[in-house]
């Protein structure tokens, strides 16, 4: 569990980056802090491993102020995952994951055995492991940077849009390892994004930060789907603009039992089932058991909500 | 041609080879100025190189520095120290000292401000400590940099310190200048393909150091930087996907 307590953080130049935030992470959840860009979620996200020292305010980490060991012990024990993978680029792919526990003392023997089973994990090939981080694609140096966060076996996995410069659909393999891994593994995710719907996705809890990084509402991405806490909320989740909001497209001559469905902004999101050209549950509102298939990634959640 | 045969005859005459005053001495003589004035400029201008490169503060002062030292004419500068402290083998090495820290300097900072700083910052992120990142990271990726700069000052240290012989010394600059002192030409024909040849055969040693000191990735060209933030990654709106939606 990660807490802050009245967290302030204004940098030399003058910006208040984080003003007097508090919120509890809870363990072996996936919290998400998404937010245009500056609006501190970067900040916040390095304040967990002393990247970053607050001007004010405490972070706990399970009851210890972070602030009472040393920093270096303090991010040996947490995972730490950038965008751009920030992989050593003159040493192979097994160091680079390995880098940690050598540094820890573990010898070099265990340490690249346990270095291969990580590439294991994260779904590399083994082949890979002597090449140079350079050789690799960017979706694959992202799994190395998943995997030498992995290598101390870390409770916390902080992320910093790991995902933010590969391709869109290299990012959707990125983010299903991602949820499977947190299925196996159980660690207390942080996951810092700017993208809602990569959020809704990965986050169990999901917290929408305006500038100083206040909070816009906290809570699982159904209840901010089904309910924006405030007009910033709806315009920033696409609410407003009706992409969540589906409706039947009736210029869309039908096709046996399936009745097409387009978003508020005329994109085709998918087919309902519809036997007989009506939709099950019709009024019932929510509790339609029909099977929905979608074609955007983008309204997944809105169906699920 | 004459000239050079007679220069060719006497550098390979066995009596000019050993004894005192003889080619192997003044070789020994003008290898050991060069050793103990790069020994001197390496404990100066390494750590202050890599000081400077790594908290990027003091920079603009070392720059100022060793542009200044670059321009000292250090001919003008030898007999300007002789007159203070007298001949002796002191003031050839401050010179050469002089001569040898400015690009000893430059190599180490600019090579430690070449090196991309998210793989810094991520090295910081995932727990190395600050002597770590410097001999972990930075110094190995900026190894092609440093070196560059200790070959180049080897370099200019060992053409330099030809002028001992103008104060008084010995090395190999000594049968230059005796030869135009008793314009025996093929003596200081001799000379100078002497300190051309040594030149050539250091800088051979080095470029072979210089391949065993660079790490290999850095060496292939392959800790280029990983950063790809600048490509452009569009986000397609409605991307027709043929994913299931959840159940």
């Amino acid at each position: 569990m990660i807490e802050f307590h009245s967290v302030t953080k204004q940098f030399p130049d003058g910006t208040l980056a984080v003003d007097d935030f508090s919120l509890v992470l809870p363990s072996r959840k996936t919290t998400v802090f998404v937010g245009s860009s500056g609006c501190g979620k970067t900040t916040l996200l390095r304040m967990i491993n002393r990247m970053i020292d607050p001007s004010s305010g405490s972070i706990e980490i399970d009851g210890i102020d972070i602030a009472s060991g040393s920093a270096v012990a303090l991010r040996r024990s947490i995972g730490y995952v950038m965008q751009n993978s920030g992989l050593l680029p003159h040493r192979r792919v097994i160091d680079n994951v390995a880098t940690v526990p050598l540094l820890k003392g573990v010898n070099k023997a265990d340490a690249h055995a346990q270095a291969l089973e990580l590439l294991d994990t994260v779904g590399l090939d083994r082949a890979l492991a002597h090449r140079y981080p350079s050789q690799l694609s960017g979706g694959q140096q992202q799994r190395v940077g998943v995997a030498r966060g992995l290598a101390v076996n870390p409770n916390i996995l902080l992320m910093d849009e790991p995902f933010g410069a590969v391709d869109p659909i290299v990012r959707d393999d990125l983010q299903q390892e991602l949820l499977r891994l947190q299925r196996d593994l159980d660690k207390t995710v942080v996951f810092v994004t700017h993208d809602i719907d990569e959020a809704f996705l990965l986050g169990d809890q999901v917290v929408i930060l305006e500038k100083g990084a206040q909070i816009a509402q906290v809570g699982t991405p159904k209840e901010i789907l089904a309910n924006p806490a405030s007009d910033f909320v709806a315009t920033f989740i696409g609410a407003d603009r009706g992409k969540r909001r589906l409706a039947v497209d009736s210029t869309i001559a039908r096709s046996g039992d399936d009745v097409v469905l387009v978003d508020g902004a005329g994109y085709v999101a998918g087919v309902i089932d519809a036997p007989g050209g009506v939709l099950p549950g019709a009024g019932v509102g929510g509790t339609t058991n029909s099977r929905a298939r979608s074609v955007s990634n983008k309204t997944d959640q809105a169906g699920d909500a | 041609m004459n000239l050079f045969l007679d220069a060719l005859n006497f550098l390979f005459d066995p009596a000019n080879l050993t004894g005192t005053n003889s080619i192997l001495s003044r070789l020994v003589d003008h290898l050991a100025y060069t050793g103990l004035s790069m020994a001197i400029a390496l404990v100066i201008g390494l750590p202050l190189g890599l000081l400077v490169g790594h908290t990027g503060r003091g920079r603009n002062a070392v720059v100022a520095v060793s542009s200044a030292a670059r321009a000292l004419p250090t001919l003008g500068l030898i007999f300007l120290i002789i007159l203070y402290t007298g001949l002796g083998v002191g003031p050839l090495i401050i010179v050469l000292v002089i001569l040898a820290v400015p690009p000893l300097l430059a190599g180490a900072y600019s090579g430690l401000e070449a090196v991309n700083r998210q793989t810094i910052d991520a090295a910081r992120a995932i727990g190395m400590t600050e002597w770590q990142i410097l001999l972990k990271v930075e110094i190995p990726l900026a190894m092609p940099l440093i070196f560059g700069g200790i070959r180049s000052a080897t370099l200019q240290v060992i053409a330099t310190a030809t002028i001992a012989g103008y104060v008084g010394l010995t090395g190999l600059g000594r049968f230059l200048i005796e030869g135009l002192a008793l314009r025996d030409y093929k003596l200081a024909l001799a000379g100078a393909i002497l300190v051309i040849a040594l030149a050539l055969c250091v800088d051979a040693i080095l470029a072979l150091t210089g391949r065993l000191v660079v790490p290999h990735g850095v060496a292939r060209g392959l800790a280029r930087s990983t950063d790809k933030s600048d490509a452009p990654t569009p986000r397609l709106h409605g991307r027709v996907s043929s994913a299931p939606s959840n159940p």
